[in-house]
Formats: C-alpha cells, sequence, structure tokens
C-alpha cells in the first residue's frame, strides 16, 4: 500500500505535529461556544443550526473512522456506511427493548462495531487494494436489504425502521434539546479525535502507518502486520459506529434505507475532501457533507439559472464532479492544499516526520524499478 | 419438478445478465488491472440513450446497434479524458474515481430521465419455447446473446492482430510497448469494449427488471461474483461464472433462504471466493515477485 502513502505525504506531517496544539484547543473552544450564541441571535431556525451542528460533528466522525483506516492503514473501504447502520441499530435496539439510557448504548455500539469490523477484518487481510474495496463495496450494497429482512423485522422493524423518543435534557442546564444533543456530538467527538490522536503518536500509530507505508518492510521490522490490519479494521469501525448511534439518537429514527451505499459514498467524499491522514480534515469534511447537502437545492437553483440548464442538478452530480476534480488538482484534500500553501509561504521543504519517502518502490513492478510518487 | 426446471431456466437467464457485466469487468481488468466500480451505472445510462432513441422512433435493432457504438465511443472517450491522467496514479485515486464516475452516472441519468421506473422493449416475444411454460424465448435470447457476444470477443482476442495487441499490451506493457504496440490505446480500446459489452448487458436486462437509475446495482454485485467465481482475468471463466452465480442464485433464493437476502448472498459469494479461492475456478494464481 505504499501507494496511498504518496497521496499522504503532505497532510501527515502536518497533522501529526500540530493537531491537538493551541490552534486546535482554541477551534474546540469555540465550538463548544457556538450554541451561546442563542443568547445574542433571535434568529428562529437557531435550532435547525444546532441539528446541522450535530450532523457535522457526527459525520466528522465517521470520516475520522474512515480515515484511520484509509488514511493512516492504507486499507480502502468503500462499505463504512455498513458499520454506521450497526451502530444507529444498536443503539435503537437497546434503546426501545432494553430501555438503555442514550448515553449507556454509545460504548456498546462501540464494542459490537469493533466486534463486526474485527471479523471483516480478518477477509480483509487477504484482500487488498481494489479487492478490499470491492468486498466492503458489496457489503455497502448488501446491508440495507439485510436490515429489511422479515425474521428480524420484530427488532428492527423491517423496512418501517424505529422511531426513538429524543432524549430531554435535565432541567438544571437549561439547554434546549439541540443545544443539549449538539453538545453530546461534540463531547463524544473531542473524545474521539483525542483518542485517534493520541493512538496515532503511539508506537502502535506508527506501525499502523508503517504498513501503510510498505507493509512487507513492516513486517520484516517486526510489526505484527495481520493483527495490525484487523485491530485498525475494528477501531475504525466502532469510531464509524458510535457516529451511528449518535445520529439515531438525534434524529430519533432509524430506518434502512438511510445507509445505502450513498451513506458509504458521502464519508468516502468528505475523507477525500478534507484530506487524507489529516484529523482536522475530518471535520472540514464532515462540515463539507452536511452543507452540500443542505444547499444541493440551492446550487442546484443556481446553476439551472447561470448556465441555463433544463435539468435540476442533484447532490451526487456535484460530489462526483466534486471527486474527479480533487483527485486530478488536489489529492491530498483541503487540509493537504493549506499544508502546501504553508511549505510555499514558508519557501522550505519543511522535514516529513511521519511522511513516507517521495519515491516508493511500486509493488508488482520489478524490483528497482522506481517510480515517482504522484 | 417443473419448478426446478423453470428456476434453473430463470436463473440461467440471469446468469446471461451477470455473464455480460462480468465480461465488461474483466475486459477493463485485464486491460488495465482496475475494477470498474462504474461498469453498472454506465450499463444502465447507455440503455436510457436506447429508451430515448426507441422513444424516438427507431426501430429496436438500429437503436441497439447506434447503443452499443455510442458507448464504445463512450468507454473510449471516458478512459483517454477521466483516466488517462491517473494511470500512475495509487489505487485510491482510481478507486474514488471510479465512484465519482458512479455517482455522476446515476445522477445523470435521473436529472434528463426522472426515478420514475420505464418499460424496456424486448426484441425477443415472451412466448414458450416448447409451449409447456418452462423456457420461454426471451430467455433463450437473452443467453444466446451473450454466448454469440463470447464468441466474438473469442476469435477476436484469438485470431485478430489487434487483439493480439491488446493481450500484449495486457499482460506485459514494457514489452508490447518495445514492439510497437500503443499500449495507451489499448487500454482505451479495453474500456470501449467494456462500455459495449455493459451497454448490451443494459439492454438485455432492463425488459427484465424495468428501466431505473438504481437497476443496475444489484446486478453489478452479482456481475462481481460471477467474474470472480470463475477467475477476474479470464473472459471465459467469467461467462462460466456469472452462469453458476446466476443459477446458484436462484436455487438458493427459492430453496434456502428466500428473496429477500439475495444481496447478503452475493456478499457471501464475494467475500467466500475472495478468502478461499482468490483466482476462481478458472484463473490462474498470480505469483508477485518483490
Amino acid at each position: 500500500m505504499a501507494a496511498i502513502g504518496s497521496m499522504t505525504a503532505s497532510a501527515n506531517g502536518w497533522a501529526m505535529k500540530r493537531g491537538f496544539g493551541p490552534v486546535a484547543i482554541l477551534f474546540w473552544i469555540l465550538l463548544a461556544l457556538l450554541p451561546m450564541l442563542e443568547l445574542v441571535t433571535d434568529d428562529p431556525s437557531f435550532d435547525y443550526y444546532m441539528f446541522m451542528g450535530q450532523s457535522m460533528l457526527i459525520y466528522a466522525i465517521a470520516v475520522l473512522g474512515l480515515n484511520l483506516l484509509i488514511g493512516f492503514n492504507g486499507q480502502i473501504s468503500l462499505g463504512h456506511s455498513a458499520f454506521f447502520a450497526l451502530g444507529a441499530y444498536t443503539a435503537a435496539i437497546m434503546m426501545t427493548f432494553a430501555g438503555w439510557p442514550f448515553w449507556a448504548t454509545l460504548p456498546i455500539a462501540a464494542a459490537v462495531c469493533f466486534g463486526a469490523g474485527f471479523l471483516f477484518g480478518f477477509p480483509a487481510l487477504k484482500l487488498e487494494g481494489h479487492y478490499l474495496a470491492l468486498a466492503t463495496f458489496t457489503l455497502a450494497i448488501a446491508v440495507p436489504q439485510l436490515l429489511k429482512y422479515k425474521p428480524i423485522a420484530p427488532w428492527t422493524g423491517g423496512v418501517g425502521g424505529v422511531l426513538l423518543e429524543k432524549p430531554e435534557p435535565p432541567e438544571w442546564l437549561g439547554l434546549s434539546v439541540d443545544q443539549y444533543l449538539y453538545y453530546l456530538c461534540l463531547i463524544v467527538a473531542m473524545l474521539m479525535f483525542w483518542l485517534v490522536f493520541n493512538l496515532l503518536r503511539s508506537r502502535s500509530g506508527l506501525a499502523m502507518m508503517a504498513i501503510r507505508d510498505h507493509t512487507m518492510a513492516a513486517g520484516t521490522m517486526g510489526v505484527d502486520t495481520s493483527m495490525y490490519k484487523t485491530v485498525t479494521f475494528g477501531i475504525s469501525a466502532a469510531i464509524t459506529g458510535v457516529a451511528g448511534s449518535l445520529s439515531a439518537i438525534t434524529i430519533a429514527y432509524v430506518a434502512p434505507d438511510s445507509f445505502t451505499l450513498q451513506l458509504a459514498i458521502s464519508f468516502l467524499v468528505g475523507l477525500v475532501v478534507g484530506g487524507l491522514a489529516s484529523l482536522p480534515g475530518c471535520l472540514i469534511g464532515g462540515a463539507f457533507i452536511v452543507l452540500v447537502q443542505n444547499s444541493a437545492q440551492s446550487i442546484s437553483d443556481w446553476m439551472k439559472t447561470s448556465f441555463a440548464l433544463r435539468y435540476d442538478v442533484p447532490a451526487w452530480a456535484i460530489y462526483g464532479v466534486l471527486l474527479l476534480l480533487l483527485m486530478y488538482v488536489m489529492p491530498t484534500g483541503v487540509m493537504g492544499g493549506i499544508t502546501v500553501l504553508r511549505h510555499k509561504i514558508a519557501g522550505r521543504r519543511s522535514t516529513r516526520v511521519n511522511a513516507p519517502s517521495p519515491t516508493v518502490v511500486r509493488p508488482g513492478k520489478t524490483a528497482g524499478e522506481t517510480t515517482p510518487a504522484a | 419438478m417443473d419448478f426446478f426446471v423453470q428456476q434453473i431456466a430463470a436463473g440461467l437467464t440471469s446468469g446471461a445478465i451477470y455473464a455480460c457485466v462480468a465480461l465488461g469487468l474483466v475486459m477493463i481488468y485485464v486491460s488495465t488491472d482496475h475494477i470498474n466500480f462504474a461498469q453498472g451505472e454506465m450499463a444502465m445510462f447507455a440503455t436510457y440513450l436506447a429508451w430515448a432513441m426507441i422513444d424516438a422512433g427507431l426501430p429496436y435493432w438500429i437503436a441497439f446497434g447506434l447503443t452499443v457504438a455510442v458507448a464504445f465511443a463512450g468507454g473510449l472517450f471516458i478512459q483517454r479524458v477521466v483516466l488517462k491522467p491517473l494511470e500512475n496514479a495509487p489505487v485510491l485515486a482510481l478507486v474514488v474515481c471510479f465512484i465519482a464516475l458512479l455517482s455522476i452516472f446515476n445522477a445523470l441519468a435521473g436529472m434528463i430521465w426522472s426515478y420514475t421506473i420505464k418499460q424496456f422493449p424486448s426484441p425477443f416475444p415472451a412466448r414458450d419455447v416448447f409451449g409447456n411454460g418452462l423456457v420461454s424465448v426471451q430467455q433463450l435470447g437473452v443467453v444466446a446473446v451473450t454466448l454469440v457476444m463470447l464468441g466474438l470477443l473469442t476469435v477476436f482476442f484469438r485470431y485478430t492482430t489487434l487483439g493480439l495487441a491488446m493481450r500484449a499490451a495486457a499482460q506485459n506493457a514494457t514489452s508490447a510497448r518495445l514492439m510497437g504496440v500503443r499500449v495507451s490505446w489499448m487500454l482505451a480500446l479495453g474500456w470501449g469494449l467494456a462500455a459495449a459489452i455493459g451497454a448490451i448487458a443494459g439492454m438485455l436486462v432492463a425488459p427484465i427488471v424495468f428501466l431505473d437509475p438504481n437497476m443496475m446495482t444489484g446486478i453489478l454485485v452479482y456481475g462481481f461474483a460471477g467474474a470472480l467465481v470463475g477467475g477476474i482475468g479470464n473472459p471465459l471463466g467469467a461467462v462460466a461464472g456469472g452462469f453458476i452465480v446466476g443459477v446458484l442464485e436462484n436455487l438458493v433464493g427459492s430453496y434456502v433462504i428466500g428473496n429477500e437476502l439475495k444481496l447478503t448472498f452475493a456478499l457471501i459469494v464475494v467475500v467466500g471466493v475472495l478468502l478461499l479461492k482468490p483466482a476462481g475456478i478458472f484463473g490462474r494464481v498470480i505469483v508477485k515477485r518483490v
């Protein structure tokens, strides 16, 4: 998987050095202060903005899970919507049938998804690149149908899904429901980013990235590659699953048709837009997904009037064109682009701490024949 | 017994369609080593073109021929314009690119022709072959088209200079280039062929499942399964794999798990084959030199 490494090269060093520096802390504090804007604004749709904020954070967590797998470990997954669904359904079923409080479902969802991801990681061990993408692609397509399966309908609600109740904030907090849920998402997001940040700085994190950059070399250096790959798959699934259960709690509804391949694609879009192997990029990606979904109609209207189109432009066309453009122009996403800019402004090539060497031996070619990284 | 025969016949029919999709996938795989996730949506889009032509009053077979030609040109165009710059790009960039194409084609079809399902004419009459309600002419026609296509492709690859050049380019790009084969164009040709085959698959399946922008999603997964079962580097294997998967799907669907878990069955086949016999039944095991 040396190949993915080259795409992450410029994003990676920056993310690792500055991840939770003063800028990041300031940014998180800003996010925490956002609900307080209610005191100074009397915008009637404020609660809706809070809901959008929740969705952005949830997508950011999901993208974080995917990024850990693709960006830092070099395994491609197009099936993370499956783990998102698993997390959502775990939360929904525990709240409905076991009567658990909403917060208690999060660790359970994480554990269940870790297990599922770990198990799926075993076949994934043998598969590389295109094949892993293929297997996970199939998983993403199979999931909605599986969720509608009649014999498990008493728990999953079949086609209709499960309707939940939104949690009520405690009186003494004095928050509205949406503010309360925003804080829930924010706290979980901070926890997840902090965990991943620390994980990546540890020996295990180095091992993950070493596997991404050159699996065989990592193995030679004593890294248990299959163990690391399956565990990374599990952790990645767990994080995405937590995002899924958060989405079940905040939307208070789960249904099979919200967990289609298109959901998995939107995670991928968030990942590519934000930047591979970049933690701040996950937040950008999450925000981007929600913004495009919310403004698809206005973007479509704008395109219709300015290009005299006869047709509506759906969000998927925008996603698709954007993905293509990014692959040509800015394969490292927004954060990668920022890093490149910073280097240009600073007028020097910074030493890349965790970045792979720019020249890699591509597997499948004759040894010694090297190709410059993209 | 009749039910069993009917299931086999239905299985062979859907198997023929999976075989077409698998053939398209194999075309791209052997020439570029990529798995084209947009194969299904490309086929769907081509089928819409055919529908539009028929709707405009063209006779079926003329629309059929035109669509195949347009699809061929379209595949060529996609390889030249979209994928050429990414020839040496990492796997992830390619996967993202295919996913992008998938989204674009799906969105475009929905945009232009709306998401309401449409009826697509079949060139074959729906009546029985033997008059006992077991096998219809429609089913026989679909299987025949697939087999004819496989025959033509075999002849093309085995007995024409161009086919030989394409095989050479796929197997050893460097040597082929030294022999004067324009490797990059051979890849484009592979894409063109894949798109044309996909268009045929789309036009065969549309009368059965009705035309809508998402009609190929499940079929693509079965195409993958078929290609993998037969060995993704082998056209003959892919066709055999398509038929095997089609029949199995119908039998398992009607006797074991019911129709609700058909996609899960495909998932199990895909993961199972990749795990147990990644080269497929007819494929060669490829040993990587490091």
